[in-house]
Protein backbone atom coordinates (compact mmCIF):
# COMPACT_ATOMS: atom_id res chain seq x y z
CA UNK A 1 0.00 0.00 0.00
CA UNK A 2 1.31 3.43 -0.84
CA UNK A 3 1.12 6.46 1.30
CA UNK A 4 -1.28 9.34 -0.14
CA UNK A 5 0.11 11.69 -1.96
CA UNK A 6 -0.67 15.04 -4.33
CA UNK A 7 -4.24 17.11 -4.38
CA UNK A 8 -5.96 13.46 -2.22
CA UNK A 9 -2.98 14.26 0.18
CA UNK A 10 -4.07 17.56 0.86
CA UNK A 11 -7.88 17.54 1.10
CA UNK A 12 -7.39 14.76 3.43
CA UNK A 13 -4.76 16.84 5.38
CA UNK A 14 -7.74 19.41 5.84
CA UNK A 15 -10.00 17.05 6.49
CA UNK A 16 -8.50 15.52 9.06
CA UNK A 17 -7.43 18.93 10.55
CA UNK A 18 -10.77 20.04 10.65
CA UNK A 19 -12.53 16.83 11.73
CA UNK A 20 -9.68 16.15 14.91
CA UNK A 21 -10.33 19.69 15.65
CA UNK A 22 -13.93 19.56 15.64
CA UNK A 23 -13.78 16.56 17.55
CA UNK A 24 -11.49 17.78 20.78
CA UNK A 25 -14.02 21.21 20.73
CA UNK A 26 -16.53 18.01 21.64
CA UNK A 27 -15.23 16.12 23.58
CA UNK A 28 -14.17 18.98 25.42
CA UNK A 29 -18.03 19.92 25.55
CA UNK A 30 -19.03 16.99 27.07
CA UNK A 31 -16.44 16.56 29.11
CA UNK A 32 -17.79 19.84 31.40
CA UNK A 33 -21.30 17.68 31.00
CA UNK A 34 -19.80 14.71 32.30
CA UNK A 35 -17.68 16.35 34.97
CA UNK A 36 -21.47 18.08 35.60
CA UNK A 37 -23.00 14.37 35.82
CA UNK A 38 -20.29 12.50 37.53
CA UNK A 39 -19.96 14.60 40.14
CA UNK A 40 -24.10 14.51 40.70
CA UNK A 41 -23.76 10.89 40.06
CA UNK A 42 -20.75 10.60 43.44
CA UNK A 43 -22.59 13.50 45.26
CA UNK A 44 -25.81 11.54 45.03
CA UNK A 45 -27.91 14.44 42.99
CA UNK A 46 -29.27 15.03 40.05
CA UNK A 47 -27.26 17.05 37.97
CA UNK A 48 -28.20 18.55 34.49
CA UNK A 49 -30.79 16.60 33.33
CA UNK A 50 -33.61 18.96 31.49
CA UNK A 51 -32.00 20.55 28.58
CA UNK A 52 -32.69 17.75 26.20
CA UNK A 53 -32.32 14.05 26.42
CA UNK A 54 -30.59 13.61 30.16
CA UNK A 55 -29.83 16.92 29.93
CA UNK A 56 -27.27 16.25 26.45
CA UNK A 57 -28.01 19.70 24.93
CA UNK A 58 -26.55 21.41 27.91
CA UNK A 59 -22.97 22.39 26.88
CA UNK A 60 -24.75 23.89 24.26
CA UNK A 61 -27.03 25.79 26.00
CA UNK A 62 -24.10 27.14 28.36
CA UNK A 63 -22.31 28.20 24.97
CA UNK A 64 -25.44 30.16 23.70
CA UNK A 65 -25.36 31.72 27.31
CA UNK A 66 -22.15 32.58 27.81
CA UNK A 67 -21.72 33.94 24.54
CA UNK A 68 -25.11 36.48 25.12
CA UNK A 69 -24.27 37.41 28.59
CA UNK A 70 -23.00 40.70 29.23
CA UNK A 71 -18.87 41.17 30.33
CA UNK A 72 -17.19 42.84 32.75
CA UNK A 73 -13.95 44.17 32.01
CA UNK A 74 -12.26 46.08 35.29
CA UNK A 75 -11.57 49.51 35.20
CA UNK A 76 -8.06 49.11 36.43
CA UNK A 77 -7.33 46.14 33.91
CA UNK A 78 -4.56 46.63 30.87
CA UNK A 79 -7.54 45.58 28.37
CA UNK A 80 -5.12 44.73 25.68
CA UNK A 81 -3.54 41.96 27.35
CA UNK A 82 -6.98 41.57 29.74
CA UNK A 83 -8.33 40.13 25.65
CA UNK A 84 -5.07 38.76 24.32
CA UNK A 85 -4.65 36.37 27.73
CA UNK A 86 -7.97 33.97 27.71
CA UNK A 87 -6.70 33.44 23.69
CA UNK A 88 -3.57 32.98 24.53
CA UNK A 89 -4.18 29.98 26.92
CA UNK A 90 -7.01 28.49 24.55
CA UNK A 91 -4.71 28.25 21.26
CA UNK A 92 -1.56 25.74 22.74
CA UNK A 93 -4.01 23.86 24.48
CA UNK A 94 -5.95 22.95 21.21
CA UNK A 95 -2.70 22.66 18.78
CA UNK A 96 -1.03 20.18 21.18
CA UNK A 97 -3.28 17.64 19.93
CA UNK A 98 -1.93 17.30 16.52
CA UNK A 99 0.88 14.84 17.00
CA UNK A 100 -1.24 12.43 18.51
CA UNK A 101 -2.30 9.28 16.82
CA UNK A 102 -5.55 8.57 16.87
CA UNK A 103 -6.18 5.39 15.07
CA UNK A 104 -5.14 2.73 12.48
CA UNK A 105 -3.86 4.09 8.77
CA UNK A 106 -6.84 4.01 7.19
CA UNK A 107 -7.00 2.78 3.66
CA UNK A 108 -8.57 5.04 0.49
CA UNK A 109 -8.57 4.23 -2.83
CA UNK A 110 -5.79 7.06 -3.22
CA UNK A 111 -3.52 5.39 -0.75
CA UNK A 112 -3.14 5.24 3.10
CA UNK A 113 -3.92 7.88 4.94
CA UNK A 114 -2.42 8.07 8.67
CA UNK A 115 -4.55 9.22 11.30
CA UNK A 116 -2.83 11.91 13.06
CA UNK A 117 -3.23 15.78 11.67
CA UNK A 118 1.07 16.09 11.17
CA UNK A 119 3.59 12.96 12.12
CA UNK A 120 6.51 15.39 12.96
CA UNK A 121 9.92 14.18 13.44
CA UNK A 122 10.08 15.90 17.04
CA UNK A 123 6.55 14.68 18.51
CA UNK A 124 7.03 14.83 21.72
CA UNK A 125 9.65 17.45 22.31
CA UNK A 126 6.34 19.53 20.20
CA UNK A 127 4.10 18.42 23.26
CA UNK A 128 6.62 19.83 25.89
CA UNK A 129 6.69 23.32 24.58
CA UNK A 130 3.20 23.83 23.24
CA UNK A 131 1.79 22.46 26.98
CA UNK A 132 4.13 24.87 28.41
CA UNK A 133 2.73 28.12 26.43
CA UNK A 134 -0.35 27.69 28.42
CA UNK A 135 1.46 28.92 31.44
CA UNK A 136 2.06 32.44 29.64
CA UNK A 137 -1.43 32.93 29.27
CA UNK A 138 -2.53 31.64 32.70
CA UNK A 139 0.05 34.76 34.48
CA UNK A 140 -0.63 37.16 31.81
CA UNK A 141 -4.56 37.36 32.45
CA UNK A 142 -4.18 37.31 36.43
CA UNK A 143 -1.68 40.21 36.18
CA UNK A 144 -3.57 41.93 33.54
CA UNK A 145 -6.94 41.70 35.72
CA UNK A 146 -5.37 44.42 38.13
CA UNK A 147 -7.25 41.94 41.39
CA UNK A 148 -5.06 40.46 43.93
CA UNK A 149 -6.74 37.15 44.04
CA UNK A 150 -6.14 36.95 40.12
CA UNK A 151 -2.40 38.25 40.47
CA UNK A 152 -2.13 35.33 43.47
CA UNK A 153 -3.53 32.71 41.43
CA UNK A 154 -1.63 33.59 38.64
CA UNK A 155 1.55 33.65 40.58
CA UNK A 156 0.78 29.97 42.12
CA UNK A 157 -0.01 28.58 39.03
CA UNK A 158 2.93 29.73 37.18
CA UNK A 159 5.54 28.05 39.94
CA UNK A 160 3.30 24.93 40.19
CA UNK A 161 3.27 24.20 36.82
CA UNK A 162 7.02 25.21 36.16
CA UNK A 163 7.77 22.24 39.29
CA UNK A 164 5.81 19.69 37.75
CA UNK A 165 6.71 20.36 34.57
CA UNK A 166 10.47 18.94 35.59
CA UNK A 167 8.66 15.62 36.89
CA UNK A 168 7.01 15.31 33.86
CA UNK A 169 9.77 15.80 31.23
CA UNK A 170 11.64 13.27 33.33
CA UNK A 171 9.38 10.29 33.39
CA UNK A 172 9.02 10.57 29.40
CA UNK A 173 12.84 10.47 29.47
CA UNK A 174 12.07 6.53 30.79
CA UNK A 175 9.74 5.91 27.84
CA UNK A 176 12.30 7.67 25.35
CA UNK A 177 14.59 4.94 26.02
CA UNK A 178 12.24 2.06 25.26
CA UNK A 179 11.07 4.14 22.36
CA UNK A 180 14.23 5.27 20.80
CA UNK A 181 12.42 7.81 18.95
CA UNK A 182 10.49 10.97 20.30
CA UNK A 183 7.09 10.61 17.59
CA UNK A 184 4.58 9.12 18.75
CA UNK A 185 3.69 6.58 16.86
CA UNK A 186 7.41 5.30 16.82
CA UNK A 187 6.12 5.11 20.61
CA UNK A 188 3.03 3.16 19.15
CA UNK A 189 5.09 1.13 17.30
CA UNK A 190 7.24 0.01 19.87
CA UNK A 191 4.83 -0.71 22.38
CA UNK A 192 3.04 -3.21 20.12
CA UNK A 193 6.92 -4.84 19.05
CA UNK A 194 7.12 -4.92 23.15
CA UNK A 195 4.03 -7.19 23.28
CA UNK A 196 2.88 -5.26 26.84
CA UNK A 197 1.93 -1.56 27.09
CA UNK A 198 4.48 0.77 28.68
CA UNK A 199 2.37 1.30 31.96
CA UNK A 200 3.70 -2.02 33.09
CA UNK A 201 7.44 -1.94 32.44
CA UNK A 202 7.53 1.40 33.25
CA UNK A 203 4.93 1.39 35.99
CA UNK A 204 7.33 4.32 38.14
CA UNK A 205 7.37 6.41 35.31
CA UNK A 206 3.32 6.19 34.20
CA UNK A 207 2.54 7.20 38.37
CA UNK A 208 5.07 9.97 38.17
CA UNK A 209 3.37 11.37 34.88
CA UNK A 210 -0.13 10.89 36.13
CA UNK A 211 0.84 12.93 39.27
CA UNK A 212 2.64 15.67 37.09
CA UNK A 213 -0.03 15.79 34.19
CA UNK A 214 -2.94 16.55 37.09
CA UNK A 215 -0.68 19.11 38.38
CA UNK A 216 0.12 20.63 34.76
CA UNK A 217 -3.63 20.98 34.04
CA UNK A 218 -4.28 22.65 37.28
CA UNK A 219 -6.83 19.88 37.98
CA UNK A 220 -7.73 18.62 42.05
CA UNK A 221 -5.52 18.10 44.17
CA UNK A 222 -3.48 20.53 42.74
CA UNK A 223 -5.75 23.12 41.99
CA UNK A 224 -3.92 25.11 44.13
CA UNK A 225 -4.42 28.52 41.07
CA UNK A 226 -8.60 28.54 41.76
CA UNK A 227 -8.47 27.38 45.36
CA UNK A 228 -12.10 28.68 45.59
CA UNK A 229 -11.98 28.74 49.09
CA UNK A 230 -8.79 31.45 49.04
CA UNK A 231 -8.70 33.34 45.89
CA UNK A 232 -11.96 33.37 44.82
CA UNK A 233 -11.63 31.27 41.59
CA UNK A 234 -7.73 32.93 40.78
CA UNK A 235 -6.50 34.15 37.86
CA UNK A 236 -10.08 34.35 36.18
CA UNK A 237 -11.68 35.65 38.90
CA UNK A 238 -12.63 39.01 36.57
CA UNK A 239 -13.28 37.04 33.64
CA UNK A 240 -16.97 36.98 32.90
CA UNK A 241 -19.18 35.26 29.29
CA UNK A 242 -17.03 33.84 26.46
CA UNK A 243 -14.04 34.88 28.39
CA UNK A 244 -14.17 32.63 30.96
CA UNK A 245 -15.71 30.04 28.92
CA UNK A 246 -11.90 30.52 27.07
CA UNK A 247 -10.36 29.88 30.01
CA UNK A 248 -12.87 26.64 31.20
CA UNK A 249 -12.47 25.35 27.54
CA UNK A 250 -8.51 25.34 27.67
CA UNK A 251 -8.87 23.78 31.34
CA UNK A 252 -10.75 21.02 29.74
CA UNK A 253 -8.79 20.88 26.57
CA UNK A 254 -5.70 20.89 28.22
CA UNK A 255 -7.40 17.79 30.16
CA UNK A 256 -7.99 15.57 27.06
CA UNK A 257 -4.69 16.38 25.49
CA UNK A 258 -2.90 14.74 28.44
CA UNK A 259 -5.26 12.49 28.32
CA UNK A 260 -4.52 11.50 25.25
CA UNK A 261 -0.96 11.64 25.78
CA UNK A 262 -1.06 9.15 28.58
CA UNK A 263 -3.16 6.60 27.02
CA UNK A 264 -0.39 7.12 24.16
CA UNK A 265 2.65 7.24 25.75
CA UNK A 266 1.62 4.21 28.80
CA UNK A 267 -1.30 2.52 27.35
CA UNK A 268 -0.21 1.50 23.87
CA UNK A 269 -2.34 4.31 21.87
CA UNK A 270 -4.74 3.38 19.67
CA UNK A 271 -3.07 -0.34 19.85
CA UNK A 272 -5.32 -2.99 21.21
CA UNK A 273 -4.19 -6.33 21.97
CA UNK A 274 -2.85 -8.86 19.48
CA UNK A 275 -0.93 -8.30 16.86
CA UNK A 276 -4.09 -7.51 14.21
CA UNK A 277 -3.51 -4.13 13.99
CA UNK A 278 -0.09 -3.34 13.95
CA UNK A 279 0.99 -0.94 11.08
CA UNK A 280 3.71 1.09 10.79
CA UNK A 281 5.95 3.38 7.95
CA UNK A 282 9.45 1.54 7.54
CA UNK A 283 11.29 2.03 4.53
CA UNK A 284 8.68 3.75 2.57
CA UNK A 285 6.07 0.97 3.39
CA UNK A 286 3.20 0.16 5.59
CA UNK A 287 4.91 -2.89 7.56
CA UNK A 288 3.14 -5.15 10.46
CA UNK A 289 6.25 -6.68 11.79
CA UNK A 290 9.25 -8.30 10.89
CA UNK A 291 9.34 -12.18 10.36
CA UNK A 292 11.62 -14.40 11.69
CA UNK A 293 15.03 -13.34 8.74
CA UNK A 294 14.54 -9.81 9.55
CA UNK A 295 11.95 -9.28 5.75
CA UNK A 296 8.99 -6.82 6.78
CA UNK A 297 5.59 -8.06 6.43
CA UNK A 298 3.37 -5.50 4.79
CA UNK A 299 0.37 -4.64 6.76
CA UNK A 300 -3.02 -5.35 5.71
CA UNK A 301 -4.71 -2.05 6.43
CA UNK A 302 -8.75 -2.21 6.63
CA UNK A 303 -11.53 0.84 7.73
CA UNK A 304 -12.45 -1.89 10.51
CA UNK A 305 -9.48 -2.01 11.50
CA UNK A 306 -9.37 1.56 12.06
CA UNK A 307 -12.77 2.37 13.27
CA UNK A 308 -11.95 -0.11 16.24
CA UNK A 309 -8.52 1.14 17.17
CA UNK A 310 -10.13 4.34 17.40
CA UNK A 311 -12.48 2.89 19.23
CA UNK A 312 -9.85 1.91 21.49
CA UNK A 313 -8.09 4.88 21.54
CA UNK A 314 -11.60 6.91 22.93
CA UNK A 315 -12.10 4.26 25.07
CA UNK A 316 -8.40 4.92 26.79
CA UNK A 317 -8.87 8.63 26.93
CA UNK A 318 -12.20 8.60 28.59
CA UNK A 319 -11.07 6.26 30.87
CA UNK A 320 -8.09 9.36 32.16
CA UNK A 321 -10.73 11.97 31.46
CA UNK A 322 -13.07 9.83 33.83
CA UNK A 323 -9.99 9.62 36.40
CA UNK A 324 -9.37 13.01 36.31
CA UNK A 325 -13.33 13.61 37.24
CA UNK A 326 -13.37 11.01 39.67
CA UNK A 327 -10.28 12.26 41.49
CA UNK A 328 -11.72 15.55 41.76
CA UNK A 329 -14.88 14.27 44.19
CA UNK A 330 -12.42 12.09 46.17
CA UNK A 331 -9.23 13.94 47.32
CA UNK A 332 -9.26 17.26 48.88
CA UNK A 333 -6.63 19.82 48.38
CA UNK A 334 -3.45 20.00 49.04
CA UNK A 335 -1.70 23.18 50.98
CA UNK A 336 -0.01 25.17 48.77
CA UNK A 337 3.67 24.58 50.45
CA UNK A 338 2.99 20.41 50.28
CA UNK A 339 2.33 20.83 46.34
CA UNK A 340 5.91 22.67 46.29
CA UNK A 341 7.07 20.09 48.63
CA UNK A 342 5.61 17.12 46.62
CA UNK A 343 7.24 18.54 43.51
CA UNK A 344 10.74 19.18 44.24
CA UNK A 345 10.93 16.78 47.27
CA UNK A 346 9.38 13.71 46.28
CA UNK A 347 9.07 13.65 42.20
CA UNK A 348 12.21 15.30 41.36
CA UNK A 349 14.73 13.00 42.72
CA UNK A 350 12.28 10.03 42.02
CA UNK A 351 12.18 10.36 38.53
CA UNK A 352 16.04 11.38 38.35
CA UNK A 353 16.80 8.44 40.17
CA UNK A 354 14.12 6.19 37.73
CA UNK A 355 15.59 7.43 35.03
CA UNK A 356 19.21 6.00 35.88
CA UNK A 357 17.66 2.74 37.10
CA UNK A 358 15.77 1.97 33.95
CA UNK A 359 19.33 3.10 31.77
CA UNK A 360 20.93 0.68 33.91
CA UNK A 361 18.57 -2.20 33.09
CA UNK A 362 17.92 -1.55 29.33
CA UNK A 363 21.95 -1.78 29.39
CA UNK A 364 22.26 -4.84 31.45
CA UNK A 365 19.37 -6.64 29.49
CA UNK A 366 20.88 -5.82 26.35
CA UNK A 367 24.39 -7.10 27.57
CA UNK A 368 22.81 -10.45 28.61
CA UNK A 369 21.36 -10.18 24.82
CA UNK A 370 17.89 -10.95 25.77
CA UNK A 371 15.58 -9.69 22.54
CA UNK A 372 13.25 -6.68 22.63
CA UNK A 373 10.26 -8.30 23.42
CA UNK A 374 8.04 -10.08 25.40
CA UNK A 375 10.23 -11.12 28.26
CA UNK A 376 12.64 -7.97 28.33
CA UNK A 377 9.40 -6.37 29.17
CA UNK A 378 8.70 -8.71 31.87
CA UNK A 379 12.37 -8.23 33.48
CA UNK A 380 11.87 -4.48 33.65
CA UNK A 381 8.18 -5.23 35.02
CA UNK A 382 9.90 -6.93 38.09
CA UNK A 383 12.38 -4.04 38.29
CA UNK A 384 10.06 -1.20 37.72
CA UNK A 385 8.04 -3.25 39.92
CA UNK A 386 10.08 -3.06 43.10
CA UNK A 387 10.75 0.56 42.42
CA UNK A 388 7.32 1.45 42.37
CA UNK A 389 6.27 -0.74 45.74
CA UNK A 390 9.50 1.19 47.76
CA UNK A 391 8.50 4.57 46.42
CA UNK A 392 4.96 3.49 47.31
CA UNK A 393 5.87 2.84 50.84
CA UNK A 394 8.65 5.28 51.10
CA UNK A 395 5.50 7.88 50.57
CA UNK A 396 2.83 6.06 52.73
CA UNK A 397 5.40 5.27 55.74
CA UNK A 398 2.44 3.93 57.29
CA UNK A 399 0.36 7.15 57.17
CA UNK A 400 -1.99 7.07 54.91
CA UNK A 401 -2.70 3.09 53.10
CA UNK A 402 -1.14 1.68 56.10
CA UNK A 403 -3.05 4.25 58.57
CA UNK A 404 -6.29 3.92 56.96
CA UNK A 405 -6.12 -0.04 57.58
CA UNK A 406 -5.27 0.32 61.09
CA UNK A 407 -8.04 2.59 61.88
CA UNK A 408 -10.79 0.54 60.58
CA UNK A 409 -9.33 -2.71 62.27
CA UNK A 410 -9.85 -0.51 65.52
CA UNK A 411 -12.69 -0.73 67.93
CA UNK A 412 -14.36 2.59 68.11
CA UNK A 413 -14.65 3.53 71.88
CA UNK A 414 -18.01 4.62 72.57
CA UNK A 415 -18.44 7.45 74.98
CA UNK A 416 -21.68 7.25 77.51
CA UNK A 417 -22.14 9.98 80.04
CA UNK A 418 -22.03 7.89 83.37
CA UNK A 419 -25.10 7.34 84.32
CA UNK A 420 -25.04 6.84 87.76
CA UNK A 421 -24.34 10.16 88.18
CA UNK A 422 -26.80 11.49 86.04
CA UNK A 423 -29.82 9.51 87.83
CA UNK A 424 -28.44 10.96 91.25
CA UNK A 425 -28.81 14.54 90.17
CA UNK A 426 -32.05 14.37 87.98
CA UNK A 427 -35.47 14.20 90.00
CA UNK A 428 -37.71 11.62 88.79
CA UNK A 429 -40.92 13.77 86.75
CA UNK A 430 -44.03 13.62 89.64
CA UNK A 431 -46.39 10.86 88.07
CA UNK A 432 -49.43 11.38 87.10
CA UNK A 433 -48.92 15.19 85.74
CA UNK B 1 10.61 17.31 5.62
CA UNK B 2 9.37 20.48 6.13
CA UNK B 3 5.50 19.72 4.45
CA UNK B 4 5.25 17.42 7.99
CA UNK B 5 4.89 20.93 9.79
CA UNK B 6 2.19 22.48 7.16
CA UNK B 7 -0.81 21.01 9.40
CA UNK B 8 -0.02 22.19 12.50
CA UNK B 9 0.44 25.58 10.73
CA UNK B 10 -3.13 25.49 9.48
CA UNK B 11 -3.83 23.79 12.96
CA UNK B 12 -2.54 26.66 14.54
CA UNK B 13 -4.95 29.14 12.25
CA UNK B 14 -8.24 27.20 12.85
CA UNK B 15 -7.30 27.53 16.21
CA UNK B 16 -6.87 31.02 16.22
CA UNK B 17 -9.29 31.88 14.11
CA UNK B 18 -11.83 30.09 16.97
CA UNK B 19 -10.32 31.71 20.26
CA UNK B 20 -10.34 35.04 18.14
CA UNK B 21 -13.85 34.43 16.54
CA UNK B 22 -15.50 33.57 20.63
CA UNK B 23 -14.02 37.05 21.75
CA UNK B 24 -15.53 39.28 19.10
CA UNK B 25 -18.35 37.20 18.32
CA UNK B 26 -19.55 37.48 22.06
CA UNK B 27 -18.63 41.41 22.11
CA UNK B 28 -20.61 42.05 19.44
CA UNK B 29 -23.18 39.83 20.73
CA UNK B 30 -23.71 41.01 24.66
CA UNK B 31 -24.86 43.97 25.93
CA UNK B 32 -22.31 46.50 27.84
CA UNK B 33 -23.62 48.64 31.09
CA UNK B 34 -21.07 49.61 32.95
CA UNK B 35 -21.77 50.97 35.76
CA UNK B 36 -18.81 52.33 38.31
CA UNK B 37 -19.50 48.97 41.26
CA UNK B 38 -18.89 46.68 38.29
CA UNK B 39 -15.88 48.52 37.01
CA UNK B 40 -14.14 47.59 40.55
CA UNK B 41 -12.01 44.75 40.62
CA UNK B 42 -13.66 42.10 42.55
CA UNK B 43 -12.37 41.85 46.56
CA UNK B 44 -15.00 39.79 48.02
CA UNK B 45 -17.39 42.89 48.02
CA UNK B 46 -14.67 45.47 49.64
CA UNK B 47 -13.05 48.31 48.01
CA UNK B 48 -9.92 47.24 47.15
CA UNK B 49 -6.94 48.26 49.05
CA UNK B 50 -3.75 49.43 48.18
CA UNK B 51 -1.87 48.29 45.38
CA UNK B 52 -1.88 45.25 43.10
CA UNK B 53 1.77 45.66 41.93
CA UNK B 54 2.97 45.18 45.21
CA UNK B 55 5.76 42.79 45.79
CA UNK B 56 5.88 39.17 46.15
CA UNK B 57 7.82 36.78 47.74
CA UNK B 58 11.42 35.82 46.40
CA UNK B 59 10.47 32.17 45.99
CA UNK B 60 9.06 32.31 43.22
CA UNK B 61 11.87 33.86 41.71
CA UNK B 62 13.71 30.54 43.40
CA UNK B 63 11.12 28.18 42.28
CA UNK B 64 12.08 30.01 38.80
CA UNK B 65 15.70 29.41 38.69
CA UNK B 66 15.51 25.85 39.85
CA UNK B 67 13.39 24.97 37.52
CA UNK B 68 15.21 26.76 34.52
CA UNK B 69 18.31 24.69 35.74
CA UNK B 70 16.29 21.53 35.99
CA UNK B 71 14.49 21.61 32.85
CA UNK B 72 17.58 22.27 30.93
CA UNK B 73 18.84 18.95 32.18
CA UNK B 74 16.10 17.18 31.15
CA UNK B 75 16.52 18.86 27.56
CA UNK B 76 20.41 17.84 27.68
CA UNK B 77 18.64 13.88 28.71
CA UNK B 78 16.77 13.64 25.77
CA UNK B 79 19.05 13.32 22.80
CA UNK B 80 20.70 10.66 25.32
CA UNK B 81 17.78 8.84 26.06
CA UNK B 82 17.12 8.29 22.09
CA UNK B 83 20.29 7.32 21.67
CA UNK B 84 20.82 4.93 24.49
CA UNK B 85 20.71 1.99 23.15
CA UNK B 86 23.38 2.25 20.51
CA UNK B 87 25.58 4.32 22.93
CA UNK B 88 26.00 1.69 25.99
CA UNK B 89 28.19 1.72 28.69
CA UNK B 90 30.68 4.91 27.92
CA UNK B 91 27.71 7.52 27.58
CA UNK B 92 26.00 5.89 30.32
CA UNK B 93 28.64 6.38 32.71
CA UNK B 94 28.84 10.10 31.27
CA UNK B 95 25.22 10.79 31.74
CA UNK B 96 25.66 9.55 34.87
CA UNK B 97 28.23 11.78 36.10
CA UNK B 98 26.55 14.81 34.45
CA UNK B 99 23.02 14.02 36.77
CA UNK B 100 25.19 13.57 39.72
CA UNK B 101 26.68 16.91 39.78
CA UNK B 102 23.07 18.20 39.25
CA UNK B 103 21.68 15.72 42.11
CA UNK B 104 24.27 17.27 44.75
CA UNK B 105 23.11 20.43 43.61
CA UNK B 106 19.55 19.59 44.57
CA UNK B 107 21.01 18.46 47.86
CA UNK B 108 23.04 21.48 48.46
CA UNK B 109 19.88 23.57 47.90
CA UNK B 110 17.99 21.67 49.80
CA UNK B 111 20.13 21.71 52.60
CA UNK B 112 20.79 25.92 52.37
CA UNK B 113 16.47 25.53 52.93
CA UNK B 114 16.20 26.65 48.95
CA UNK B 115 13.34 24.39 48.58
CA UNK B 116 11.19 25.01 52.12
CA UNK B 117 7.93 26.83 51.16
CA UNK B 118 7.59 28.85 54.72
Amino acid sequence: MEPISGIPAFIAMVAKNLGIFTLVILVVAYATYAERRVSAFIQDRRGPNRVGPFGLLQPIADGIKNILKEETLPGTASRFFFVLAPIMVLVPSLVTFAVIPIAAPLPTPWGVVDMIIADVPIGILYVLAFSSLAVYGVVLGGWASNNKYAFLGGLRASAQMVSYEVALGLSLIAVLMMAGNVTLTEVVWQQQQLGMWYAFPLSLAFILFVISAFAETNRLPFDMPEAESELVTGYHTEYSAMKFSAFMISEFGHMVTASALMATLFLGGWDLPGSWDNAFWYDGQLISGFAENGAPIAAQPAVWKTLLTFAGFAAKTGFFLLLYIWIRWTLPRFRYDQVMALGWKVMLPTSLGYVMLVAMTILVLDEVGVQYGFFYGLALTAVSGAATLSFMFFLDRGRTIAGAAAHTSQKIEVKTIPTAVASEDAEPAPAGD
Amino acid sequence: MSGAYLPILLLFGVSVINALGMVVTSHILNPRRDTPQKLMPYESGMIPLGSTKARFSVKFYMVAISFIVFDLETIFLIPWAVQMRDLGWSAFLAMSMFVSVLAIGLVYEWKKGGLEWD
